[in-house]
């Protein structure tokens, strides 16, 4: 099993702290992980990414042009890795402030209202989990109760109150996610 | 009569103390060096800290401060003495940790390390000797030449337009809240080294109450470099040096 | 079994500091490498090791702090990026002069300037010939993923003890800005005062009535002592090149073609690798771990069989040289390289490859 995905959007939306638990699950589930963020002046525009890489074997670069997922927050991370998804890979996205649809046919396109979904959850800060758990729906490369044991690793002990919550918002997520096109 | 018949342990009048060794010092006749190094040797020998102090040399005359006194010594690059300074008291909180800079090493090219050094407090002593001249490289300017004064590097005298005025560097340091004592002697007389005795003494005894940084600096004279005898450079000093530079202590507490 | 963590190649580093018995760390921020004196500050390491850590008024300050703390036969540490770097290298000619040991981590941006702060490797020759001034060379160690960032710090003591010689870390923007699993190794106490005074009889741990003072300089204005001086550490660099090269191979057994490339890029290389043998070409890598000692027997062992090498760097043409010379013109030497804090692809690695071999 090899998983390579790029999750980009703006600074706030919790891009890379999505990248961090995903990537502690992988630990947690015996796999290997890199989680190779963007930084500085290429974060230009307020975006940020993050290239995160789940696999059973030593993984060798970290920073990659091709995606088997691409989770996308905003409209410039839309425009730029559109391309760069692998044919019949999945492109995840949040249709929350978008003009330009992704058009691809031979790939894989999901929406994830996460932004609703979230306010509804009454918590705007697990936006990334309910994304998180959109995209665990469509690729389950990680199992539930070690993206929770994950959860606790990132988070700091007195942050560990919030799991139920975040829980919660992957589950929602999972239910949410709906199919635009399928590859 | 023979040497050998006067030096006899019944003759003895005075011995030095065996911190200094029995090295011959390169410094010039008249230097202040070789008085204020006797000064810390004797310091250190009364303390009963030979074991516990770590010297911390600069560049400049004083580069070879560790010929002259029986104790471990680090030589620092030139201005970086307080950066060593600092390292090693905070490693070895329990010793005597002082550096021996001049005015080229300490105002000058190290202004950043000595700053901050004692800005933070560091719990170390600092002895800076003022001579208002680079003595080492050949008598050029320093940060703390006199006005009007001729050095090799200001041939017609340091003149404000070209130089800027001397770094009053002993006063700015004594605003800063991590030094608990500043002051500042001289040694042209036995009346002055006493006194300069009496601070270096204090200030290695703040070291061991943790009081934060101790700063003596001793007004001295560089006959060499200023192009005088020992005695007339002395009187020069008095004349001259001491108007710009005021004995006595900047701070205490 | 033993813990893994994930963090970034900066986090370990410092983790690795204070669990290697580390007694001093002193820094000063600069990107891409802060996080390493922001971890150490979160994590207290004086309340339970009794490490301690200051953050400095420059790095020339932080560098001077080791010349200082090693004079003491301390274990003591800083780290900076390329700008800082420069300003170290007084102080590393004074630390290799006066033969202390230390460890300094360069996480390398691009240059020259202020550059970029997007990852760079064109403090090779900085690195590797020396940097500041006069005859002198410091072991290189070139980590490629958060574990090696890790146990660099450990082996960098070690070897830097060995030789009473800084040794350097230089590591890049990815390696130091990546988080991947890292395995925490056994905890090591840090040395008594005791220990050291035993250990490091040259250390400036006070003059005891029982030896004579010790002496920390790079002082010596007699010709006769000073050339001695330089002969003894140009000896020590003839035994590192002897006794502690360390290089990594992959699929070099059958190669015809070899790419050398370290750091961030050995690892993107070594996709390229693959792809290169999925289409049949016979293309292994070497990565030279350590730059300085440089891998030079290993290169001169692999010759003979190979077409061509070829040496992938984010500079523009620093570590060919080393190749070059070991090489001696017996296969052609190709390069490619990225600049700008540009970091390629595998495959334009590959493409690279393919029209240098074509031609």
């Amino acid at each position: 099993m090899k998983e390579e995905i790029i999750i980009a959007g703006f600074g706030g939306q919790g891009v890379l702290s999505m990248g961090k638990i995903l990537a502690y699950s992988g630990i947690m589930q015996g796999q290997e992980v890199t989680w190779m963020p963007s930084y500085g002046p290429e974060m230009r525009g307020g975006t940020a990414n993050v290239t995160v890489i789940l696999s059973d074997k030593k993984i060798s670069s970290p920073i990659i042009s091709k995606f088997d997922t691409a989770i996308i927050l905003n409209q410039q991370s839309l425009d730029k890795f559109e391309d760069q998804v692998k044919p019949g890979g999945i492109l995840i996205y949040d249709p929350n402030g978008i003009t330009r649809h992704p058009k691809r046919t031979d790939i894989t396109i999901c929406s994830i209202n996460a932004v609703d979904i979230s306010a509804e959850l009454g918590n705007s800060k697990a936006y990334n989990m309910v994304v998180l758990g959109g995209y665990l729906q469509k690729k389950s490369v990680v199992k539930m109760e070690n993206v929770i044991k994950g959860l606790k690793k990132s988070l700091p002990e007195r942050h560990h109150s919030l799991i139920p919550m975040n829980e919660k918002a992957i589950q929602e997520g999972m239910n949410q996610i709906k199919d635009i096109n399928k590859a | 009569m023979d040497v050998k018949d006067i030096i006899k342990p019944e003759n003895k009048v005075y011995s030095k103390t065996s911190v200094l060794t029995d090295n011959v010092m390169h410094y010039c006749p008249g230097c202040s060096h070789g008085t204020v190094h006797k000064l810390i040797a004797e310091v250190i020998d009364e303390m009963g800290i030979q074991d516990k102090t770590i010297g911390i040399s600069p560049v400049g005359c004083s580069v070879f401060a560790y010929n002259y006194l029986d104790i471990d010594w680090q030589q620092a690059a030139h201005g970086r003495a307080p950066a060593l300074a600092t390292a090693t008291a905070r490693l070895f909180p329990d010793k005597y940790v002082f550096t021996y800079q001049g005015d080229g090493d300490l105002a000058s090219i190290g202004t950043a390390e000595i700053m901050h050094a004692c800005n933070r407090g560091e719990n170390i002593v600092v002895i800076f000797i003022n001579n208002a001249i680079y003595g080492m490289t050949g008598g050029q300017m320093a940060p703390t030449t006199l006005m009007g004064m001729k050095t090799a590097t200001s041939p017609y005298g340091r003149c404000e337009e070209l130089h800027g005025k001397p770094l009053k560097i002993t006063e700015l340091i004594s605003q800063l809240e991590g030094t608990c004592y500043v002051t500042r002697q001289s040694v042209q007389s036995a009346a002055a080294a006493r006194k300069t005795k009496r601070a270096i003494r204090k200030a290695f005894e703040n070291c061991s109450q943790k009081k934060g940084t101790s700063f003596v600096e001793v007004v001295s004279a560089c006959n060499s470099g200023w192009k005088l005898s020992p005695v007339k450079a002395n009187e020069w000093m008095v004349e001259n040096m001491f108007p710009n530079y005021p004995l006595g202590d900047l701070k205490d507490r | 079994m033993a813990e893994h963590i994930l963090m970034k190649g900066n986090e370990a580093i410092a983790i690795s500091a204070i669990r290697n018995g580390c007694d001093g760390y002193f820094g000063y921020p600069i990107t891409p490498q802060s996080e390493i004196m922001e971890t150490l500050m979160v994590e207290k390491p004086w309340e339970t090791t009794g490490m301690v850590v200051l953050q400095a008024e420059s790095e020339t300050s932080s560098i001077n702090m080791l010349y200082g703390g090693a004079s003491c036969g301390k274990k003591v540490m800083t780290s900076s990026s390329s700008p800082g770097l420069s300003l170290m290298c007084e102080g590393l000619s004074y630390l290799a002069g006066a033969e202390l040991p230390c460890v300094v981590v360069n996480v390398v941006r691009g240059g020259p300037g202020l550059g970029t702060i997007q990852p760079g490797q064109g403090d090779y020759f900085q690195a590797c010939k020396g940097g500041g001034h006069g005859d002198y060379k410091m072991i290189v160690l070139a980590p490629s993923s958060a574990q090696e960032m890790y146990d660099f710090v450990d082996l960098g003591f070690d070897l830097a003890f060995k030789y009473l010689s800084p040794a350097l870390i230089l590591a890049d923007g990815v390696v130091g800005q990546m988080m991947e699993k890292v395995e925490l190794r056994p905890m090591k106490d840090r040395m008594s005062n005791e220990e050291i005074a035993q250990k490091y009889p040259w250390a400036t741990t006070g003059k005891t009535p029982d030896r004579k003072q010790n002496v920390i300089t790079s002082l010596a204005l007699d010709a006769a002592v000073h050339e001695r001086l330089n002969d003894k550490l140009q000896a020590k660099y003839k035994q590192m090149e002897e006794e502690d090269v360390r290089f990594e191979t992959y699929m070099c057994e059958d190669a015809e073609h070899v790419i050398v490339a370290y750091g961030c890029m050995a690892r993107i290389c070594e996709s390229t690798i693959d792809q290169a043998r999925a289409e049949g070409i016979k293309l292994g890598l070497l990565r030279p771990i350590t730059l300085f000692p440089f891998p030079t027997k290993e290169i001169q062992r692999l010759t003979p069989q190979l077409k061509t090498i070829m040496s992938v760097e984010l500079s523009a043409g620093q570590m060919i040289e080393d190749i070059r010379l070991a090489v001696n013109g017996q296969i052609p030497v190709n390069f490619f390289g990225r600049l700008g804090g540009i970091v390629p692809s595998p495959e334009e690695v590959y493409e690279a490859f393919k029209k240098e071999i074509n031609k």
